[in-house]
């Protein structure tokens, strides 16, 4: 039993990271309709950044960070990727919004070469590995044999507090309404006097801010920072969307903490059938319910 | 402007035809009068080295090119190298092969058909030497590899050799080690898509079981991109070992280390040579990496009077302690320096001939002996992370 809960910690501590990755693909998907595939890659950016903002931090105070200094960090290093991202759509997908959905694919493959190499090529990022600094306090907490560190409760917490508060803008405020009628149908939203183009940036701002947010705390957790870690968990954090329902959020959500149990506990029995369990997960889905768990099955309109 | 770049690539393709074409003129031997103290004068003997000298490897290759400079000013000193009653001036021409296959089978086609090597020092990656080795196979030219530490490496043909000991060596050397150590119980972590981290397993489980050892517990992992070890270490933990060992890439220990440390494991870690790099102490933290142990070509540490002279003499000439690659890469020019004192006709076969059956040469890593299957028997150092993250030496284990 205590293996059990021990074991669901560290599934809970992965899914986050998925889900919140994971969100991302599905809001770009629901609003624009395409796959991002360069989204995995918001993530190494953000990571890498805080590694830089704190090196910088530390250097003027040169103590440990306090908790303003880490909030600051996280704040900047989010807004950043944000930017990032609104820039990347301005440029490479935004010319490509009327050409079949194919080109814009492929486009997003490209970007995230570009991403991946464009940093280690430059000589302050390289391609090695750097640690990424502590930002949270190591506290072990020890409830009846169950481990659990604060950097995972504090993680768990941020990242169930990032959900909650994206889940209620999307649906409680009028900016979400906005969101939610260029996802439904992009023409008649901007009949209705809707900017398309303010909503789509933002949707990217959005999901690569959260993108960042889970390259923070995945790096909390894995503290080691390369520019070719977001491609990897990227593809991971796709199935979570597809497997939750691509386009939903709370199917993000749901897809990202399945994926991340699943795949604890499966490497718990064997360490290749944890490698493999999200690709049989995602099959199983594709062959079962392909619209995934919470997606409802719209019909192409041709 | 279009007419110019055309004429400009006919005059790129005649030129580069007639040079391949050229047909490679070895210097002729020229035997000059015995000189004042009897000695004569043989032809030039050009040795190539082959390193990454630009892009990502070029650090190794610095101090490959380094390693054997060391050794051509000694030979210039002495005016060549003295075989029999003849002393042959030696010449050196270092090539770059920028860590990848293709350029290495480039610059080797380059050495034998241009420039008439004798030898070839060098590359110091499996990977490069497996793309090249078969060119100088089939000219019958001598190869030796510097870190190609891969068993197919030397399996190309019988003109390739290394200077370096295989992977296996490594798994034995590092049970040896935690053996002597008075560890009796082991647990492994290791890449299951790795053949580096599988074979060095592998053969820590056969040497360490059979000195008497336990092994309590093996966990897999599918590969680099994992980086959550928690569930493997968990079962780790649970079997309590005296010691983890931990033969991975140096992208994936520190994590491991790490993660280890933080669900309270506090065994010893051994490791193979891929340990060898400075970022490992940094990204585990040198409170997590402390008193691991590692085995290593080399340590500029080792007491060995030849080690200390060489570790002297590297310091003199570039005020820096060599490395493994410095180190392997003076040992691989030796052994075809020793080979041709061997020979029995100064040429690329009598080197072959006499570098299969070379014997006991004392080198800075210790003795060497080449063996039926081309590889040296040698020894390993032993390496352990002080407290500030610094390697030191613990011991040599020979084979």
């Amino acid at each position: 039993m205590t293996t059990f809960f021990q074991l669901l910690i560290y599934g809970l501590q992965l899914g986050s990271v998925y889900a919140l990755l994971a969100l991302g693909y599905t809001m770009v998907y629901g609003i624009v309709g395409m796959i991002n595939f360069a989204h995995g890659d918001f993530l190494m950016i953000g990571a890498l950044s805080t590694v830089f903002l704190a090196m910088a931090f530390m250097n003027t105070s040169s103590a440990a960070l306090s908790a303003i200094q880490v909030i600051t960090i996280i704040l900047i290093a989010m807004i950043g990727t944000g930017l990032i991202g609104v820039l990347v759509e301005a440029i490479a997908y935004k010319p490509l919004r009327d050409r079949p959905r194919m080109t814009a694919l492929i486009t997003a493959v490209g970007v995230s070469m570009f991403l991946q190499n464009f940093p280690r090529a430059l000589p302050f990022i390289g391609p090695n590995p750097r640690p990424f600094p502590r930002l949270f306090p190591l506290v072990q907490l020890n409830l009846g044999g169950v481990t659990i560190t604060s950097t995972q409760l504090i993680m768990l917490g941020l990242s169930i507090i990032l959900m909650v508060i994206l889940y209620f803008i999307v649906n409680k405020t009028p900016l979400g309404a906005q969101m939610r009628a260029v996802s439904m149908d992009k023409d008649a939203a901007l009949l209705m006097g809707i900017n398309i183009n303010v909503i789509i940036s933002l949707t990217f701002f959005i999901g690569a801010a959260l993108a960042s947010s889970s390259g923070i705390f995945y790096a909390s957790i894995y503290p080691q920072v390369d520019v070719y870690m977001g491609s990897w968990l990227g593809t991971k954090s796709f199935i979570a969307a597809v497997l939750g329902g691509i386009g939903d959020i709370r199917g993000a959500m749901l897809g990202g903490f399945i994926l991340g149990i699943s795949e604890i506990f499966a490497t718990s029995i064997n360490s290749n059938l944890g490698y493999m369990i999200g690709f049989i997960v995602l099959i199983l889905i594709l062959l079962f319910k392909p619209a995934g768990l919470l997606g409802k099955f719209s019909i192409e309109k041709v | 402007m279009k007419k110019v770049s055309q004429v400009l690539l006919v005059v790129l393709v005649i030129a580069v035809f007639i040079t391949a074409c050229s047909p490679s003129v070895p210097a002729a031997p020229v035997e000059s009068e015995p000189q004042a103290n009897g000695e004569k004068v043989g032809e030039t003997l050009r040795i190539g080295v082959v390193s990454p000298m630009s892009g990502p490897g070029a650090t190794a290759g610095k101090y490959i090119v380094n390693g054997v400079k060391l050794l051509e000013e000694k030979l210039k000193t002495e005016g060549g190298l003295l075989v029999g009653d003849t002393r042959y001036p030696i010449e050196f021409l270092y090539e770059d092969n920028e860590a990848k296959e293709e350029t290495t089978t480039n610059v080797y086609q380059k050495l034998i058909n241009q420039d008439n090597v004798i030898a070839i020092v060098g590359p110091d990656m499996s990977k490069a030497i497996l793309a090249a080795g078969p060119i100088a196979q089939s000219a019958g030219v001598v190869a030796v590899g510097t870190f190609t530490t891969n068993e197919a490496v030397t399996q190309v043909g019988d003109y390739i050799f290394r200077a370096c000991f295989i992977d296996p060596f490594q798994g034995k050397a590092a049970a040896t080690y935690a053996w002597d150590a008075g560890f009796k119980t082991a647990a492994v972590i290791y890449n299951n898509a790795d053949a580096y981290s599988k074979g060095l397993y592998e053969n820590f489980e056969l040497a360490f079981t059979e000195l008497g050892g336990e092994i309590v517990e093996v966990q897999a992992y599918s590969g680099s991109d994992i980086k959550d070890y928690n569930v493997q270490l968990t079962k780790i933990k649970a079997a309590n070992p005296d010691v983890v060992f931990i033969p991975n890439m140096f992208t994936e220990i520190p994590l491991q280390v790490r993660q280890a440390r933080e669900l309270g494991i506090t065994a010893k870690f051994v490791g193979g040579d891929s340990m060898d790099a400075p970022e490992v102490a940094q990204l585990a933290g040198f409170e997590n990496i402390e008193g691991t142990a590692y085995v290593s070509a080399f340590s500029p540490d080792n007491p060995d009077p030849v080690a200390q002279e060489f570790v002297k003499a590297f310091n003199d000439a570039y005020g820096m302690n060599p490395n493994s690659n410095a180190v392997l890469a003076y040992e691989a020019a030796m052994m075809i320096l020793e080979s041709i004192k061997n020979a029995a006709t100064v040429d690329r076969k009598g080197v072959r001939d006499a570098m299969a059956s070379l014997k006991d040469l004392h080198l800075p890593s210790g003795t060497i002996t080449v063996g039926p299957d081309r590889n040296p028997i040698k020894g390993a150092a032993i390496l352990m992370y002080n407290s500030e993250g610094v390697p030191e030496f613990v011991v040599n284990v020979n084979p």
